[in-house]
Parts: C-alpha cells; sequence; structure tokens
C-alpha cells in the first residue's frame, strides 16, 4: 500500500485504470439493467417493481462502501500522513454522496407502488438520510479546510467519526420495527431466487467499478490542483 | 379506495433518474479530471 502513495506510480497506476474501470463498468451496467428490465420475469409480491432493486441495491451499497473508503483514507492519512490518503478521502465523498441521493431518490420510487408511501422515518431510511448529510457536511468541512488553510486533519477525524452511522444502517433492520425487509443477502447466504440475484451480482460490480473509476479520475484531479498550485507558488516565490 | 397504478411508470422513472445521475456524474468527474491534468501540463510549461 504504501508503495501506491507516491504520486508517480500511483498516476501510472492510475492513467490505465481510469479508463479501464469506467468502460467495463458502463458495458456492465448496460447489460445488468437491460437484462433487469427485459429478461427478469416480474417478482410474485412486488410485481414490475423488483426491477428498480437492480438500481437501488447497488446504489445502498456504493453509499456505504465510499463512506468506508472515505473512513479507512483518513485512518491512513491520520496514521501514515500520505497525502494521497487524503485526496482519496475527498475523492471518495462526491460518488460516494451522489450514489446515497440516488439510493434514496430510487428507495422512495420503489415505496410508492410497494409500500403505498413515499418515506416513513423508519430506522433504515432515516439512517441512509443522514449518511446523506454526513457526505454533504465532510464536502463542505474539506472543501473550507482547503480554502481557509485548516489543517486537513479535522475533515479526516470528521470521517473516522461518521463511520459509526456504517453499522446503524447496517443493523437498523434487525434493532427497530422497519418497512424495510431485513437483510436478503448474509456471509455466504442469500434469500434471493437465482434468477434476481445473478443479474444484481452483475449489477452491482458493474456499478461498483464506476465508483472505482470515479473515484480514481477525481484523485488524478485533486493531485493535478495540488501540483498546478504548488508550481505557481513555488515561480512566485522566485520572481519575489 | 384502491388505487390504480401502472408499476411500470415508477420503474421508467427510477431507470431514468439512476442512468442520467450515473451518467452525469462519470462525465463531470472525467471532464474535471481532463481539465485539471490540462492546466497542470500548461503551467509546467511556462
Amino acid at each position: 500500500m504504501h508503495g501506491f502513495a507516491n504520486p508517480k506510480r500511483f498516476l501510472a497506476l492510475a492513467r490505465w485504470l481510469t479508463p479501464l474501470c469506467l468502460g467495463s463498468g458502463l458495458l456492465i451496467c448496460t447489460a445488468a439493467l437491460a437484462w433487469g428490465l427485459f429478461e427478469v420475469p416480474p417478482d410474485r409480491l412486488m410485481g414490475q417493481t423488483v426491477r428498480i432493486l437492480f438500481l437501488h441495491v447497488p446504489f445502498a451499497w456504493l453509499g456505504m462502501a465510499g463512506w468506508s473508503t472515505l473512513a479507512l483514507s483518513s485512518l491512513a492519512y491520520l496514521v501514515w500522513r500520505h497525502p494521497l490518503a487524503g485526496l482519496a478521502a475527498r475523492a471518495a465523498a462526491g460518488p460516494g454522496a451522489v450514489f446515497t441521493a440516488l439510493c434514496l431518490i430510487t428507495g422512495s420510487i420503489w415505496g410508492r407502488p410497494t409500500w403505498g408511501t413515499w418515506w416513513v422515518w423508519d430506522g433504515r431510511l432515516t439512517s441512509m438520510l443522514v449518511l446523506f448529510f454526513l457526505y454533504c457536511a465532510y464536502i463542505a468541512l474539506a472543501g473550507a479546510a482547503e480554502r481557509e488553510g485548516i489543517s486537513p486533519r479535522i475533515p479526516a477525524i470528521f470521517g473516522l467519526v461518521g463511520a459509526v452511522n456504517l453499522p446503524i444502517i447496517n443493523r437498523s433492520v434487525v434493532w427497530w420495527n422497519s418497512l424495510h425487509q431485513p437483510p436478503s443477502i448474509t456471509m455466504g447466504k442469500s434469500a434471493i431466487d437465482p434468477v434476481f440475484l445473478v443479474p444484481l451480482l452483475v449489477s452491482t460490480l458493474g456499478f461498483t467499478l464506476i465508483f472505482v473509476g470515479v473515484v480514481l479520475a477525481r484523485m488524478r484531479a485533486l493531485l493535478a490542483d495540488m501540483q498546478a498550485e504548488a508550481r505557481l507558488r513555488r515561480k512566485a516565490m522566485e520572481a519575489a | 379506495m384502491r388505487e390504480i397504478m401502472d408499476q411500470w411508470h415508477f420503474v421508467w422513472a427510477a431507470y431514468a433518474i439512476g442512468i442520467l445521475g450515473t451518467l452525469a456524474m462519470v462525465i463531470w468527474s472525467w471532464l474535471s479530471m481532463v481539465r485539471a491534468e490540462a492546466r497542470r501540463e500548461r503551467i509546467r510549461r511556462k
């Protein structure tokens, strides 16, 4: 891991990995979503709305995976002070927030015909909404830290503290009465029929590749901005 | 009174929002990366 903390080595890897992840992710997603829309039969209970789960479940997974990436990168930044770890945390925040928002929207669209309501203040939905607000707060804090010259350790500590919400989201359907169904996929077990499970896993793989590609693209953009600013400062000092 | 809803309307709405949101994020992140790297190269060459 320490080897990739070197910006040169990271760029050498990211230059070919970014288009590969984005391209393959988009292709796999297109195939999985077409499969989910046109090939999968309607569910006995949910009817046609089962098709929404091929989007909603990967979005939920990536909303949580995004904060896990952010928290682990923040920890690496605080422990080893790798600047790239700080960049990785900032880069994961944007796509994490987008996927969490998409999870909430597609879940709400699924809930209206299935539960008869767009929204309920139950444990799972509320903790997911809290995750979205945490992302917004982190993005604002990291932006302010860069603009105002505040220590980048503050958003990193916030990223670590925010990870407390992840087990709450995961266990919310077990701890509290909820309209949301209990976990359908647990370690090595699945309550989902293979006819739905296989396209769901393919779609999750596709969106995960897109997430990795977007995080790498954001890291490259943030790194390029940082290097450009450093060079401008150096030139200004030489001229003075 | 029981509401009559066409489930397909909800499916299309979810797919439109999910796909457009994802594509917008991919295009924005790619363009901002290309712009940032081009600016770095411009400054490096000056």
